[in-house]
């Protein structure tokens, strides 16, 4: 009866129902909407950053991320090719030999980080292939190199033109070698786009004089957030006292800080939102309390306890942030799916501010379901805090003073 | 046997320096199955008096017994159950709740009493055909004229079988019509159930039907009469 009395009390006056409804699904629709684009943002930097050339973790030589060295590195043992195995799809193990070298053309020279890679697992990640802006991408037997834009700008190369690296290999050998320029590949991160140059593994191994052997084992995976599970499973598979697994958050802490910080600013944002939609509720149910006093007086009057009373009250407004919350969702899901699938692209000057940033001039929305399941509860919250007036207003009623209006 | 019984019932408003008398030492006692009418002008202290023996308002000063109980000794939700209980209330204006069907109102004060769902069922329709709306149970109180609202109100006051009703104006609003197959109603089931009635009254219908009839005038009685 108490359900069917604030089903029905609630539809008493639709239009108050709908305002306070709507309310609370504009702040659901809003709170989501703005969460989701944060987020898929956020997931989306992380995907493009560490997608430029970390990926989202390393496998070193233990101490190598603190001191990188041509002479740390490891043996591309069987153990290690074969990590996959454990992971099926979810993560792409990609080897590289990485080192410092001096590039040469003509009369110019610069520092460069010469890049050994399996040209077919590289793709999973740095996606070199879709970055060329002239030449051919690399095969795994190839004696050819590619160059960032920046770099082949500065040398002042072109591809087909030959350009010579020098450079110290594994334990001290010399390491020189000139090679064509295959490919030209553009990096939206302007930093990289200056100083990467790829070869293939075993022409890296050979130049280096680290005949099998690699320097990072780079994870590319399918979803970021089973990270933490894929590292704490490979721990257990290799030998941690040999080997250091560096999450990207370790090796780009100031992505993570920009992230948390811009989060922090979103939640400032939300909470103004909150505070507006909130006071939106609470007129509505203040209005509400005091249009039924004269209703409640009769109620306690004829025998109606207090409390059960305020269940009938708390019941209605609870059905109401119900319906609001329900909707917001339902409205919420097809909006963030659409722009989930059609990013909101940026153009003009604004491109320009995001490649500033390394990142891809868009802005995805995130399907993240803790998205709407950590919005409507926190807007539910809200709304029962609201519901706390007229729960104070039923228990503090005197019969004949609200009779009396 | 007396089911109310008053002692020096007095209530004093107090409007910024001046104390106003709204009941002045009122000594009274009902019996059951009294039909009475508390009359005089507006005012006079009727409804003040009304709400204090109702267990709604707190008397001053003074004492009121319930069937031998003091209700000044019951705590806040002790009285609501004893309203519940042992009071059945009409009002003016009817004050159905407006969502639920007659059915529904009449069957809401049972609910609150936790009575079984038979119980209930056998209660309502038994009640609804008392005050000859057995056929209009299913109707919400909008679909109901004034008339036939009152006497749902008076099923509802019954419903949890009462020591007594108190009914405050409850013609005020009614056509003639209305008025006498209301007071008829309420005769019959006084006469037949020995239910007791007491009226807050200014409606001279209501005074002639009244077995006994109070006046009150500036908080006291003036007048005490049963009719023979």
């Amino acid at each position: 009866m108490y359900l069917k009395l604030a089903w029905r009390n609630i539809w008493r006056n639709k239009r108050r129902t709908f305002i306070t409804a709507g309310s609370i699904l504009f702040a659901v629709f809003f709170a989501i909407g703005m969460r989701s684009m944060q987020f898929g943002t956020y997931d989306k930097s992380i995907e493009n950053i560490v997608g430029f050339y970390t990926g989202y973790a390393q496998i070193h030589k233990l101490g190598y991320h603190d001191d990188p060295s041509i002479n740390k590195c490891i043996e591309y043992t069987e153990t290690l090719q074969n990590l996959s195995n454990n992971f099926g799809d979810e993560v792409t193990f990609i080897p590289r030999l990485e080192s410092f070298a001096l590039a040469s053309y003509d009369i110019a020279n610069k520092g460069v980080m010469l890049v050994g890679i399996d040209p077919e697992k590289e793709q999973t990640l740095t996606k070199l292939n879709k970055k060329l802006i002239d030449g051919d991408y690399i095969t795994a037997s190839d004696k050819s190199v590619i160059l960032t834009e920046g770099l082949a700008e500065y040398l002042k190369l072109k591809v087909n033109d030959t350009i010579v690296f020098i450079s110290q290999g594994y334990h001290g050998v010399s390491a020189a070698g000139k090679y064509p320029v295959k490919g030209i590949v553009k990096f939206a991160s302007p930093d990289l786009n200056q100083r990467l140059a790829f070869f293939p593994l075993k022409e890296a191994q050979w130049f280096y004089g680290a005949d099998n052997m690699i320097s990072t084992i780079t994870l590319s995976l399918k979803e970021h957030k089973q990270l933490d599970y894929i590292i704490a499973k490979l721990e257990g598979i290799i030998n941690t006292e040999e080997y250091e697994i560096i999450d990207w958050k370790t090796m780009i802490p100031e992505i993570l800080q920009q992230i948390e910080l811009d989060s922090k600013a979103g939640l400032i944002i939300l909470f103004i939102l909150y505070m507006i939609i909130g006071f939106g509720i609470f007129g509505t149910i203040l209005m509400m309390t005091t249009e039924r006093r004269y209703e409640f007086g009769i109620l306690v009057a004829i025998g109606m306890k207090r409390y059960k009373l305020s269940i009938i009250v708390w019941l209605e407004v609870l059905m109401m942030a119900i319906l609001g919350i329900i909707g917001g969702i339902l409205i919420s899901i097809p909006v963030t799916y659409y722009f989930h699938i059609n990013p909101i692209e940026f153009t003009g000057e604004a491109v320009k501010a995001f490649e500033k940033f390394g990142v891809e001039p868009i802005i995805p929305f995130s399907m993240d379901p803790t998205i709407y399941i950590g919005q409507a509860i926190m807007v539910f919250i809200m709304t029962v805090l609201i519901s706390i007036y007229p729960l104070y207003v039923v228990s503090n009623i005197k019969p004949v003073a609200a009779m009396r209006g | 046997m007396i089911i109310i019984k008053t002692e020096n019932v007095k209530k004093i408003y107090q409007e910024t320096e001046v104390h106003v008398h709204a009941v002045n030492g009122v000594d009274l006692e009902i019996e059951q199955g009294e039909f009475t009418a508390i009359v005089g002008p507006s005012g006079s202290g009727k409804t003040t008096f009304l709400n204090m023996v109702g267990g709604l308002d707190t008397p001053t000063e003074g004492k009121i017994v319930i069937d031998n109980t003091d209700i000044a000794d019951l705590k806040s939700n002790e009285l609501i159950d004893f309203r519940l209980n042992n009071i059945g209330f009409v009002f003016q204006s009817y004050n159905l709740i407006p969502v639920l069907t007659a059915k529904e109102n009449v069957e809401f004060i049972m609910l609150l009493q936790n009575r079984s769902k038979e119980e209930r069922d056998d209660r309502v329709k038994e009640l609804l055909e008392a005050v000859g709306l057995g056929d209009r149970a299913d109707n919400k109180p909008s679909e109901l004229s004034g008339g036939q609202q009152q006497r749902v109100a008076v099923a509802r006051a019954l419903a949890s079988k009462p020591k007594f009703v108190l009914a405050d104006e409850p013609t005020a609003n009614l056509d003639s019509k209305s008025t006498e197959n209301l007071l008829d109603m309420m005769a019959e089931l006084n006469k037949n159930e020995n239910i007791t009635f007491l009226f807050s009254t200014h409606d001279q219908r209501v005074i002639n039907r009244a077995r006994r009839v109070i006046t009150l005038e500036d908080g006291k009685i003036i007048s005490d009469e049963t009719k023979g």
